[in-house]
């Protein structure tokens, strides 16, 4: 990732062309999200470890989530999926209009889901859903719902650092791109940025049934 | 699409390629007036890189035997005052120089972090891949420069963030370096303050391994393919798998520790656990175990990740030396990734005692038994490659044969701590840690110093001298023996780890508690044995012998295609090019008794 800001023509000094820079960079950047698997898969391992120890907590504890809302945010982060797909097809057709264009949907799009995510997570602070001593949670399971929000706030919370990162990559290609630094020839940045904003958005799709559908009928 | 961009790039290319190999003859021209920060601190060149990664780790690894040298004292004498530092650590860790409990586990848990995260890993795969690496496959630099230059400015930020913890209140973290909750949830501060250091040593590790994996793939010179590959090269990429695997669930596993310690949560405290007669308020419900998963999924690997390099460095120095191909060179790339597999199913062998139940240790000590054959079959073409050779027991060959035998007898002493009946047995006693140092410390590290012998004077100009180097071997070789070997005595006894009085108050420990001062002393007199090295390595730098382009008739392309030091910028005067396997030594009929990779007759 980093090679590439030596010059908008031309690779970087070390590479023999354009095209080793550019399998470098992509090979880079799935080597990274290889990294970014086993990081949550760390976290899917809690999951996985506390549902089948308290599947009813979780089940009760899940229907507090709120259902419309983690929809809506699915579906505005598959739209931002695809608008990043076009934004890399018309950086590899050097049509930078169109590139602009896409990048900011996208970084709209993603933005709007950190909004939506907000709301959420204000509703569940007033319900006193946020793990630690002020935690209230009526009936049988209230303290192993706590587990269960812990862990719904541990995932995606670092899944909306994610967003961010993803949101201040696309903010400084954008800068780029209006500066006219890419090129048919040179576009692998944007390309191996939607790379990581695909991971992200998949991410979700994992979290989104995982939190928000468990035994829900 | 793909087919269009890449047409459109190759009649970019026609243009450009002219520069295409020589680039870096233009590059020099561009980078002659870098300023001293650009080009010594914050530099993107690996051999700049990799000797800052060089000189911090071995100051690390300094810093990390002197707490234990420390330690010693306590476990020797317990109770007496420390000579001369004793009165100079303060009352909340000393008072009246005599140790406090507290402060020798905060030395123990400090002890083992630096030496494994600050000290070794950063030497065999910061300080030596980074430097070796890409001159050994023909690449002008890293994939990614700049991330290299971050990767060791994070992990230097790890450290300083390790080394600030000792003046907290409640001083550095305590709980060992395993960090087993519930203890290390509710440790002192030290505590997050060591888990915040953590995430940025594994950053900096993540950062490294793509950075080696994707140069590894992709700047290979032309020829050079992967069955001609130095074994020194498969051993840092094989490494590089296991660190980008195994760190990233301890990351997580780190952040959910620290939102135990510092948000309430309680992913891995158990409910109504109760301290010292006062009730904790962690309610969730949490697992202790599910830490020691987590963990040991990244520490096992993390033993191989100790030792794979030091196979690696081990591997040029015989060839080297004993002016022969390596004995098996196939079978040895096969069984390091056969190793590099195994070593992620063998974690639970590290937890035979909590109970995880008869049909789940069968399985682990069946891969544990496995993943000695790799291990075995390197360590057997070792041997074999000597057989026949005429060795020159130069002071690199020295340190590299020491290791043989010093890592044979770490493997066979784990074969017992594999198997979950014996394990019962000698879990937690001083037997494991004869078992793993013998393995990381006369094993790895005797590598490692012949590694520095070894590149010594491809990156300075100069020999070491050869004497001291002599010198520090047989100390270093002696003395190791005598701090490690009497732990196996101890801990078949039962002695426990971790006992802050080396076991004097158990009457089982009372047979055998004289080998504590031989290995304290032996430690103190491997301390001096280390003197003669630290003033080989400033002095040679200054007056060394001068050496040769190829100082030691080497084949590999480190060695023999760049001068010595090679290029600040561009590493080769011309690109080279490979036509043959790694270690074509004493070719019948050949003129010399070395043919190097780059040469296309004989």
């Amino acid at each position: 990732m980093s090679n590439n800001s030596d010059s908008a023509v031309g690779h970087a000094h070390h590479f023999t062309d354009m095209d080793q820079q550019r399998e470098a960079s992509t090979l880079g950047m799935w080597t990274f999200l290889v990294t970014e698997i086993m990081f949550f898969g760390g976290l899917f391992v809690a999951y996985a470890l506390y549902r089948s120890m308290y599947p009813e907590a979780f089940a009760e504890a899940s229907l507090r989530l709120n259902l419309l809302l983690g929809a809506i945010n699915t579906g505005v982060l598959i739209c931002s999926s695809l608008t990043m797909v076009l934004a890399v097809r018309d950086a590899q057709s050097g049509k930078v209009k169109g590139l602009v264009r896409y990048l900011i949907a996208t970084i709209v799009l993603g933005s709007a889901f950190l909004v939506i995510k907000a709301f959420e997570y204000s509703h569940k602070i007033h319900e006193h859903l946020i793990p630690g001593s002020s935690f209230q949670f009526a009936g049988p399971f209230g303290q192993q719902a706590e587990m269960f929000f812990s862990l719904y706030f541990m995932m995606t919370g670092l899944h909306a650092i994610h967003m961010i990162i993803g949101i201040g990559v696309l903010s400084v290609l954008l800068y780029q791109a209006k500066r006219g630094r890419f090129t048919a020839e040179y576009y692998s940045p944007i390309d191996v940025a939607g790379l990581y904003w695909h991971f992200v958005d998949v991410v979700w799709i994992y979290l989104f049934p995982l939190l928000y559908l468990v035994s829900r009928h | 699409m793909a087919d269009e961009t890449s047409k459109h790039n190759s009649q970019k290319q026609a243009e450009g390629v002219g520069v295409g190999t020589h680039a870096h003859v233009h590059h020099e021209e561009h980078h002659h007036e870098v300023s001293f920060i650009r080009k010594y601190v914050f530099s993107t060149d690996h051999k700049v890189i990799g000797i800052q990664y060089g000189i911090t780790s071995l100051l690390f690894l300094f810093f990390g035997f002197t707490l234990m040298m420390v330690m010693r004292w306590q476990l020797a004498y317990p109770g007496e005052p420390i000579p001369w530092i004793g009165l100079l650590l303060g009352a909340d860790r000393a008072p009246d120089g005599i140790m406090l409990p507290e402060f020798y586990n905060q030395l123990g848990a400090m002890h083992g972090t630096i030496m494994v995260f600050l000290g070794v890993v950063p030497l065999a795969v910061g300080a030596f891949g980074n430097y070796v690496m890409p001159l050994q496959i023909g690449a002008i630099d890293m994939a990614f420069p700049k991330l290299n230059m971050m990767s060791y400015w994070v992990y230097f930020m790890g450290g300083v963030t390790m080394l600030v913890s000792f003046f907290l209140p409640g001083g550095a973290a305590n709980s060992g370096w395993t960090s087993y909750a519930p203890l290390a949830v509710i440790a002192t501060t030290g505590q997050t303050v060591w888990l915040i250091g953590m995430i940025f040593l594994i950053t900096s590790s993540l950062l490294g391994s793509v950075n080696f994996i994707v140069t590894i793939i992709q700047l290979r010179t032309h020829g050079l393919t992967f069955m001609r590959l130095p074994f020194f090269v498969w051993a840092q990429f094989v490494t590089s798998f296991l660190l980008l695997l195994a760190f990233p669930p301890l990351e997580a596993a780190g952040i959910l520790q620290l939102m135990d310690r510092v948000a309430g949560t309680s992913f891995f405290m158990p409910s109504g656990l109760v301290v010292s007669g006062i009730a904790l308020p962690y309610t969730g419900g949490g697992s202790p175990l599910l830490w020691q998963h987590l963990f040991w999924f990244l520490a096992h690997p993390e033993v191989y990740v100790l030792i794979l390099p030091a196979m690696g460095i081990v591997a040029e120095i015989i060839a080297n030396n004993t002016r022969k191909p390596l004995w098996g060179y196939k079978s040895m790339v096969y069984a390091a990734i056969f190793l590099g597999f195994m070593s992620f199913v063998v974690w639970a062998h590290h937890m035979f005692m909590t109970g995880m139940g008869t049909t789940i240790s069968a399985f682990f000590q069946t891969t544990t038994m496995i993943i000695s054959i790799p291990s075995i079959i390197i360590l057997t073409a070792f041997f074999l490659s000597l057989w026949g050779g005429s060795i020159r027991f130069t002071t690199p060959m020295l340190f590299a044969l020491a290791f043989l035998p010093m890592f044979g007898i770490g493997g066979l002493t784990g074969l017992p701590l594999g198997l979950a009946p014996p394990d019962i047995h000698l879990h937690d006693t001083y037997y494991v840690i004869g078992h793993f140092h013998y393995v990381v410390a006369p094993g790895t590290l005797m590598a490692l110093f012949a590694g520095i012998y070894y590149w010594y004077p491809k990156v300075t100009g100069r020999m070491m001298n050869d004497m001291l180097g002599k010198l520090h071997f047989w100390g270093s070789f002696i003395f190791l023996n005598g701090v490690f070997m009497p732990m196996f005595i101890q801990g078949l006894a039962g002695v426990s780890r971790r006992l802050y009085d080396g076991g004097e108050q158990y009457a089982h420990a009372q047979s055998v508690l004289q080998w504590n001062e031989v290995m304290s002393v032996s430690a103190w007199l491997l301390g001096l044995a280390q003197i003669p090295f630290i003033i080989n390595f400033f002095l040679s730098a200054k007056n060394g012998k001068k050496v040769g382009d190829n100082p030691w008739d080497a084949t590999t392309l480190d060695m023999a295609a760049t001068t010595s030091p090679p290029l600040a910028h561009g590493n080769f005067e011309r690109v080279p090019e490979v036509h043959r396997p790694p270690y074509e030594y004493s070719v019948p009929g050949a003129e010399r008794d070395f043919i190097p990779q780059h040469e296309r007759t004989a």
